[in-house]
């Protein structure tokens, strides 16, 4: 017992897996954050496509969201690597799969957001802004948008280290993230505790702070 | 200035509206009284349409709200409307409350807006508030931003559906002023309210609805001290 504390606590692996934690995380971070950033763009057109009275444009939105909602993000990127690519003949590498996987995925996620951040707009601010002479669109991007938007940062953010967390599943198409790339250090070494403890701090060090700055964005945002 | 002609409003299957004809002169202040549920802020909202018409027409200045030629958000423009709770933007302040209507819609230029917006601001005694946000003014204080709002871009009509009555009494009193101000310099106005006080001092002419249609109108005098309908009646010793 001794002996294996000691070993712990003089292990290599802390400083040696350093790189390769860096290294993933990089990955990690783009992935995340150009996927979140199109996730964004979808969810938000998505978004008011759910409010659109137009029952088609209703339609297509619903059945998006609810084929991501019900199906694992870990099947969406199998499906998207393998038999979307092998289907249309198309050959993207793993890390365009990885950003679109995240995009649609949270795609679906802040679409329902968005949908929820407008609909929590009281129904006057849009009548008050028509009353002026305004469009229903004007209305929406001066008024209703900047109110609901403040109200979507907590749950964006959340749904921001969701998506975070969720690029580890990406080692099953061999995109070279953080997991994947201690899966093979592990592999490599044969030892698997140290290396994966840095993995957890390799996230924490990328979740913690994010959270802190949500924290105080909320704060400020009640005032 | 206003003429309607048959406005029916459905929602559903329930009519709200069951054809009302009137018109509103140039100039003229007429007010709306009526029991709740009567359909007076229905009434209200179909002459900016704000509600759908079911069917018959408005005519405003001349423009028809149900010909297809007819630009809704210019005709907007030229309607005031000042809401019961006041639908201020609360992420903007007071000043550009008032300036997005004439900037976005009439493109006038931001230093344009901001100087009439001054100006309507020290009219409804809020010269000094033009920098706050919306959260920090009391009730009487919104509302009448709100009218500035309202004025802001130059309407031929406003209409009012009930602008004091979420208001602590106190506050009522500075919110109906500025509306007399209105009224004496010649504003076409259409005006809901509980307050009679109000309708008969400033009133030319006093509709009194029920179940979806003007049961009778007159002058205030005559329709306050000799009402004929027995429903105007009743309603009156209700609430005088
Ligand atoms: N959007 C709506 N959908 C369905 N029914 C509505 C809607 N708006 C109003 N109504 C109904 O229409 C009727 C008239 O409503 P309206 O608000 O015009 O009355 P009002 O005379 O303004 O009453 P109050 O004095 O309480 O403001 C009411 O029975 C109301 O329930
Ligand atoms: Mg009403």
């Amino acid at each position: 017992m001794w002996d294996k504390l000691n070993e712990l606590v003089s292990s290599p692996h802390y400083v040696n897996s350093i790189p390769f934690i860096w290294q993933g995380m990089q990955l990690t971070m783009i992935v995340t954050f150009t996927g979140f950033f199109f996730g964004f763009i979808i969810g938000s057109l998505v978004g008011l496509m759910r409010i659109s009275k137009n029952k088609i444009i209703y339609g297509i939105a619903t059945v998006y969201i609810e084929l991501v909602r019900g199906t694992p993000i870990l099947v969406q990127a199998l499906f998207l690597y393998f038999a979307v690519s092998d289907f249309f003949g198309i050959n993207f590498d793993a890390l365009t799969a990885g950003i679109i996987a995240i995009a649609i995925n949270a795609g679906a996620y802040i679409a329902e957001i968005v949908r929820g951040g407008v609909e929590s707009v009281d129904k006057g601010q849009m009548e008050a802004g028509r009353s002026v002479g305004m469009t229903s669109t004007q209305t929406m991007r001066y008024i209703i948008w900047p109110q609901a938007f403040r109200r979507m940062i907590p749950p964006l953010g959340n749904q921001f280290i969701i998506s975070l967390k969720d690029t580890s599943i990406f080692a099953v198409i061999s995109l070279g993230e953080m997991t994947y790339i201690m899966r093979q250090y592990v592999s490599t070494t044969g030892e698997p505790f140290v290396p994966y403890i840095m993995l957890c701090l390799g996230y924490l060090i990328i979740t913690v702070p994010s959270m802190v700055i949500l924290r105080r964005v909320e704060r400020r945002l009640d005032v | 200035m206003i003429k309607v002609m048959d406005l029916h409003k459905s929602f559903g299957s329930t009519e709200v509206l069951k054809g009302i004809d009137a018109f509103v002169e140039e100039k003229e202040v007429v007010c709306v009284i009526g029991p709740s549920g009567s359909g007076k802020s229905t009434f209200l909202r179909c002459l900016n349409m704000l509600e759908e018409i079911t069917d018959g027409d408005v005519e405003i200045d001349g423009v028809r709200l149900m010909d297809p030629k007819t630009d809704i958000n210019k005709l907007r423009a030229q309607v005031g409307m000042v809401f019961q709770h006041f639908n201020l933007f609360p992420h903007k302040t007071v000043m550009e409350n008032i300036t997005i209507g004439p900037v976005k819609v009439s493109g006038i230029s931001q230093e344009d807006a901001n100087a009439r917006a001054k100006g309507l601001l020290e009219k409804v005694g809020l010269g000094d508030k033009a920098d706050v946000y919306p959260g920090s003014l009391s009730g009487g204080q919104k509302q009448r931003v709100a009218i500035a709002r309202a004025l802001a871009m130059n309407p031929k009509v406003m209409l009012f559906d009930e602008p004091t009555s979420a208001l602590d009494p106190e506050l009522v009193g500075d919110v109906l002023e500025v509306m007399k101000d209105l009224a004496r310099e010649g504003m076409t106005m259409v005006v809901v309210t509980h307050e009679m006080g109000f309708a008969r001092e400033m009133g030319d002419r006093v509709l009194f609805m029920d179940q979806g249609i003007i049961m009778e109108e007159g002058k205030p005098v005559d329709l306050f001290d000799n009402p004929q309908n027995e429903r105007t009646q009743e309603f009156l010793s209700k609430i005088l």
